[in-house]
C-alpha cells in the first residue's frame, strides 16, 4: 500500500524538499538555541538542577507531506504545554521502511512515528513498539468507539493495541458521471457484474476508449475483490496460503475477465497522465484512495469537475457497499521512548477532534476520529461522505510481518494472468506454493512457542 | 639482512591503518555475509537472534526453486550478452571516429558522448521515460515516420529489456570510448606507416594493427563492463522496479527487494554469493581467452 500510494503522491516530492529544508531550517535554530543555553545549563548543573526543569524534547518522526502539516499543528501543543518541545523529522515515504529498521537496530529509535498501518506488525515482531492498552485505559480524551472499526482492528495485533489511527485510507471507485448518466445510472451499479455489463456498454458505444483503468502495480483492488466473496486470503491462523478456494477463484476470474474483454488497459502502468488520461476519455472507472479526491479537484480542467463521483465498491451478492481494504497511518510509540508520558500527551492532542479536522484542512488526509468529521464538514460533502460510508464497510489484511511480501506476490501473479499467461486455477496453485514457502518461518515460529 | 627486514617492518606499519580499514570494513563484512547466507537471518531475528537458524545450503536450495531467481538470471544474461558486445562495439566504433584525422570539432563530439556517463540516472531516467513514452514519446515518433507501429517500450514484456539496453549502452559509452581513444593514440604511427608500405588497405589495417595492438585495452574494457553489466541494477530500479511481468528483474535487483525491502538478509546474502561466483567464473574464462589472443 505504502508503495503505491507513494508512487501517486510523487507530486508531492518538490515540496517534500521544501519540507526537509524547513526542518532543517528549525533544526539550526534549535541548535543554536541549545548552544546560547549552554552556559546556562552549565550553572543549573551545578547548582539546582531539580526545580528548574529544562524543556523535554519529542521526537516525532513523519512521513511525506503529513510532517509539513505536523509543524504547524504542533505550534499549538507546544505552546498549550510549556516545557515540552516537539522536534518532528520528516522521512519520505520511499525510504521510511529502511530508515525506521536501521534506527531500531542501531537503538535510535524516536518517541513517537507515523507508520503506514501495514507495517505495525513487523515492528510488533521487532518487539519496537509501547502497547497502547495501558494508556487507553487511564484517558478521558480517547475512546475506540470514535474510530472506524474496520481502521481500528488494523492497529491490534494479538489482541493488543499498538497504533492510534491517524488518517484513513481505503480504495473505491471514481469514475466518469456524466457517462454514467447517459445509461441510467446516477451512481455506480452496486454489484460488479452490473459494472462489467456497463463498462462493455461504454466501451462499445467508444464513450471512453477503455472503460476501466486498474494498473497492475498494486494489490488493493484484487485483495478487495477477494474479501468481497469472503476469501481469508491465509488460513491456519495465517502460516499457509489459501488461494485455491472458490472464493479467492471467484475474484481472480472476474478480474480476469476485465481483461479478456479488453476493458483495461494492459501494460500502461505509467499513463503519463492520469488526470488528462481521464478527462481525454480515455478511461472512466478507477480504483483509487482519498488523496485523489484533492488531486482530481486540482488537476482536471473546470469543465471536468462536474464530470466525476466517487462511489463506494460493488460487490459480488448484495452486501453494499462491498468490502474494501483497511489503510492509512497511525502513530505509533516506540519502548526505548524515554518521554513516554509527554508522548502520551501529544497522541491525545493529535487525537482531539478539533485537531484532526484542523489536519484535515491542512493536508486533505481524512481523519481518523469520526468526531472530527462534522467538525470539518465531511458529511455535508458527497464526495467525502462516500468515503464515510466505504469505511463502515473496510477489513483489515492478515496482520502478520509477512503481508507486504505475500501482497506482492499475489500483484505479481495477478499481472501474470492479466496478460493471459496463468489461469486462475494456476495462479491459486503457484500462490499457495510460494506463499507456504515464505511463510515456512512463521510455522517454526509458532510450533517453538507451543508449551 | 637486517636493514631488510627493518625496511619490511616499517612498511607494514604504514600499511597497517589501510589495511586494518580494508578488512574491518571490507573482509569482515564480505565473511559476515557469507555466514549470513547460511542462515535465515530476517525481520523475526532482527529483534531477537535466537530466531534465526543455521540452515545450511536451505537459501541456495531455495533459491533455484524459485521461478523468479531463475527469471532475474535469464534477464541478467540476456542484458549482459546483448549489451556489453554493443556497448564495446559502439564505444570502439566512436572511439575510431574521433581519432580520425578528418574528424573536426573532436573535443565537442568527445564532451557530448561523455556528458551521459556523468549524468545522473534518476535525470536520465526522466527524459528516456519520456522518449520511450507509448503514445507521446519521441522513439514512437520516429519510428512512425518509417511506418512502423507504436511501440509499448517500457510496458510490453518483449520490448522493456531492448528498451533498457539501448539506454544503458547511451548511457555507458562515452566511458569506454574515453580509453580506447587512449589506447588507440598509444599505438606509434610507425606501424600504420609499415603496413601503408606493405600495401595494406584500410580494413587490413584496422584488423592486423589496430585490433592486435588494442588487444590489452579491450580485455580490460571487456572484464569491467562485463562485471558492470552483470550488477545491472538502477536501469530496472528507476525506470520500471523489475516490470512488466518481471522482464526486467536483474539479479542485482533481487537481492535488493529481498533484502531491504523485506528485509530477509540469509537469503540476498545467497543471492549475493551466487551473483559473485558468476562473475568470478565469467573473469577467469575472459582472461584465459584473452591470453591466447595476445601477441
Amino acid at each position: 500500500m505504502i508503495q503505491t500510494r507513494f508512487s501517486e503522491k510523487c507530486s508531492y516530492q518538490s515540496k517534500q524538499k521544501l519540507v526537509n529544508f524547513n526542518v532543517l531550517l528549525n533544526k539550526i535554530k534549535n541548535a543554536g538555541g541549545y548552544l546560547l543555553m549552554l552556559p546556562v545549563f552549565a550553572v543549573l548543573l551545578n547548582g539546582c538542577a531539580s526545580d528548574k526543569k529544562q524543556d523535554k524534547l519529542i521526537e516525532f518522526w513523519a512521513m511525506g507531506v503529513e510532517a509539513q502539516h505536523l509543524c504547524t499543528l504542533v505550534a499549538e501543543f507546544e505552546r498549550e504545554n510549556p516545557g515540552l518541545q516537539v522536534n518532528v523529522q520528516a522521512i519520505p515515504w520511499s525510504a521510511a521502511h529502511e530508515k525506521l529498521l536501521t534506527a531500531y537496530a542501531g537503538g535510535s529509535t524516536p518517541d513517537l512515528c507515523q507508520l503506514g498501518n501495514t507495517w505495525i506488525p513487523e515492528f510488533v515482531i521487532l518487539n519496537a513498539l509501547e502497547s497502547f492498552d495501558n494508556y487507553l485505559e487511564n484517558t478521558s480524551e480517547l475512546n475506540e468507539t470514535d474510530y472506524f472499526p474496520g481502521i481500528w482492528q488494523t492497529n491490534i495485533i494479538d489482541e493488543t493495541l499498538f497504533g492510534i489511527p491517524w488518517y484513513v485510507d481505503t480504495r473505491l471507485l471514481f469514475f466518469r458521471k456524466d457517462i454514467f448518466e447517459e445509461y441510467g445510472y446516477s451512481s455506480a451499479p452496486k454489484t460488479w457484474n452490473d459494472l462489467f455489463d456497463l463498462a462493455r456498454k461504454i466501451q462499445m458505444d467508444g464513450k471512453t476508449k477503455y472503460a476501466f483503468y486498474l494498473p497492475l502495480n498494486g494489490w488493493h483492488e484484487i485483495v478487495a475483490m477477494a474479501m468481497q466473496s469472503g476469501s481469508t486470503l491465509l488460513k491456519d491462523n495465517n502460516t499457509y496460503g489459501n488461494f485455491d478456494t472458490p472464493e479467492f477463484q471467484n475474484a481472480l476470474r472476474f478480474f480476469s475477465k476485465l481483461y479478456k474483454h479488453q476493458l483495461c488497459p494492459l501494460g500502461m502502468n505509467t499513463i503519463s497522465n492520469l488526470y488528462q488520461s481521464f478527462a481525454d476519455n480515455y478511461f472512466s472507472i478507477y480504483i483509487s484512495g482519498p488523496w485523489n479526491l484533492g488531486e482530481f479537484d486540482r488537476r482536471l480542467p473546470d469543465s471536468m469537475q462536474e464530470k466525476w463521483m466517487v462511489a463506494p465498491m460493488p460487490s459480488f451478492n448484495d452486501e453494499y457497499p462491498g468490502v474494501s481494504t483497511a489503510g492509512g497511518s497511525s502513530i505509533v510509540m516506540f519502548r526505548k521512548s524515554r518521554n513516554k508520558t509527554a508522548a502520551w500527551k501529544l497522541v491525545e492532542f493529535l487525537s482531539r477532534p478539533a485537531v484532526q479536522a484542523q489536519f484535515y484542512k491542512l493536508s486533505g488526509d481524512l481523519p481518523a476520529n469520526i468526531k472530527a468529521w462534522n467538525l470539518a464538514n465531511l458529511h455535508q460533502n458527497d464526495k467525502t461522505e462516500v468515503f464515510y460510508q466505504q469505511l463502515q464497510r473496510v477489513k483489515p489484511t492478515p496482520r502478520i510481518p509477512e503481508w507486504e511480501q505475500v501482497a506482492l506476490k499475489i500483484q505479481q501473479y495477478v499481472e501474470i494472468m492479466a496478460y493471459a499467461e496463468m489461469t486462475p486455477e494456476e495462479v491459486g496453485r503457484h500462490l499457495n506454493a510460494e506463499v507456504d514457502r515464505l511463510l515456512e518461518k512463521r510455522r517454526w515460529l509458532l510450533g517453538k512457542e507451543k508449551p | 639482512m637486517r636493514f631488510r627486514t627493518n625496511y619490511s617492518h616499517s612498511a607494514y606499519l604504514f600499511l597497517a591503518p589501510a589495511m586494518t580499514a580494508i578488512f574491518v570494513f571490507f573482509f569482515l563484512p564480505v565473511l559476515a555475509a557469507l555466514v549470513m547466507s547460511f542462515t535465515d537471518f530476517d525481520i523475526y531475528s532482527l529483534g531477537d537472534m535466537s530466531r534465526a537458524r543455521f540452515i545450511g545450503f536451505s537459501n541456495y536450495l531455495n533459491l533455484f526453486q524459485n521461478p523468479l531467481f531463475w527469471k532475474a538470471l535469464g534477464n541478467t544474461a540476456y542484458f549482459v550478452v546483448v549489451g556489453v558486445p554493443l556497448s564495446i562495439m559502439t564505444s570502439m566504433l566512436v572511439a575510431l571516429a574521433l581519432n580520425s584525422k578528418l574528424t573536426r570539432f573532436k573535443s565537442l563530439f568527445r564532451f557530448s558522448y561523455f556528458l551521459p556517463v556523468v549524468t545522473t540516472l534518476v535525470a536520465v531516467a526522466v527524459i528516456w521515460r519520456y522518449i520511450y513514452h507509448p503514445r507521446f514519446g519521441l522513439a514512437n515518433y520516429l519510428l512512425s515516420l518509417i511506418g512502423i507501429k507504436p511501440v509499448d517500450w517500457l510496458g510490453n514484456p518483449h520490448w522493456a529489456m531492448p528498451a533498457l539496453i539501448i539506454m544503458a549502452v547511451w548511457k555507458g559509452f562515452g566511458y569506454n570510448m574515453i580509453i580506447f581513444v587512449a589506447g588507440l593514440q598509444n599505438i606509434p604511427e610507425t606501424l600504420y606507416e609499415a603496413a601503408r608500405l606493405d600495401g595494406a588497405n584500410g580494413w587490413q589495417e584496422f584488423r592486423n594493427v589496430t585490433i592486435p595492438m588494442l588487444s590489452q585495452t579491450t580485455g580490460f574494457i571487456t572484464i569491467t563492463t562485463l562485471i558492470g553489466y552483470c550488477q545491472f541494477f538502477a536501469e530496472p530500479y528507476v525506470m520500471t522496479d523489475g516490470g512488466p511481468l518481471n522482464s526486467t528483474l536483474s539479479i542485482v535487483l533481487l537481492m535488493y527487494k529481498e533484502g531491504f525491502k523485506f528485509w530477509r538478509m540469509g537469503y540476498s546474502a545467497a543471492i549475493a554469493f551466487i551473483l559473485f561466483g558468476i562473475i568470478l567464473i565469467l573473469t577467469i574464462v575472459q582472461l584465459r581467452v584473452q591470453k591466447q589472443y595476445e601477441i
